[in-house]
């Protein structure tokens, strides 16, 4: 079994803060993510196929297709961005990484039969980089008992 | 315990089946299937499984993992054009997927004559780019 894992890279701002919480609430739970404007970070996401490489190609899936895939489902929603305002999952929902990376997996997974419908492999994890030492990774959807 | 030794190469490939037409192969492997070839810095990491000896503390010895890696590994893949100089890439598209098979072929016994077990390869083509191999069941 093989699992191919591409990495791309997308900015956006954001600004954490929820709803119900008090002015001193978010600032004592998100820190300075909460100020007022927003701020921004450069995300790495890394995205995992599986699957056993085709015996003719030898890929577990062709990259530009892998890159068209991300790109309309997610890189063109988001990069250059503000999650808060102008991405409606976001509207009730706290752009934290946590949130983004299920957000992020919710979409390949939706693309997913509309790319590769019609192969083998399958989605074997999502990894995203809010900064150098902020990480969060999510193992295969299907493996995980909740999100 | 799972322990990982990291080793580096260089080598050119193309990928591309000569069975397709240069727009099927540019379509399937991009720019990688350019006829004269390309080169890559490649970051192999060696992943292998056991228990710590109660005695030396150690899973094994590295600089025996090293050694192996050096010689099934590097001493083959180094500066080479693999299509044209590394078996079996004279019959099979080097991509990073089957250059990540061959390598546990080649490791998978040797490294089980030391005592532990080949657990996975990973192997990054490019700062963007990377596959991970295994045969052995997730434990």
């Amino acid at each position: 079994m093989t699992t191919l894992t591409r990495r791309y890279r997308f900015s956006a701002s954001h600004q954490l803060r929820a709803a119900s919480y008090s002015e001193q609430r978010n600032r004592e739970v998100f820190g300075k993510c909460s100020n007022a404007f927003g701020h921004g970070h450069n995300y790495y996401l890394e995205v995992s196929v599986q699957g056993d490489p085709d015996p003719r190609t030898g890929m577990v899936l062709p990259r530009e297709a892998l890159d068209r895939w991300v790109t309309g489902a997610v890189l063109d929603r988001i990069d250059h961005t503000h999650l808060n305002t102008e991405v409606p999952d976001f509207r009730k929902l706290v752009p934290t990484s946590e949130n983004l990376v299920l957000v992020v997996e919710s979409w390949l997974v939706d693309a997913w039969g509309e790319h590769f419908g019609d192969q083998p492999a399958r989605l074997a994890g999502v990894r995203l980089e809010e900064t150098p030492r902020n990480s969060f990774r999510l193992p295969p959807p299907g493996s995980r008992d909740t999100q | 315990m799972l322990i990982t030794r990291k080793a580096e190469f260089s080598a050119s490939h193309v990928c591309a089946d000569p069975r397709l037409s240069t727009e099927e192969n540019e379509r399937l492997y991009g720019r990688e299937s350019r006829p004269l070839g390309h080169g890559h810095n490649y970051v192999l990491e060696v992943t292998v499984c056991g228990d710590v000896d109660p005695v030396h503390g150690m899973v094994l010895d590295l600089k025996a993992l090293k050694e192996i890696i050096r010689k099934q590994v590097l001493d083959v893949y180094d500066h080479r054009f693999l299509n044209h100089e590394v078996p079996p890439f004279d019959r099979i598209v080097p991509t990073a997927e089957n250059v990540a098979r061959d390598i546990w072929r080649r490791l998978k016994d040797p490294i089980g004559r030391l005592g532990p077990v080949l657990h996975s390869i990973r192997l990054h083509e490019s700062d963007d780019l990377f596959v991970e191999y295994s045969e052995t069941p997730a434990r």
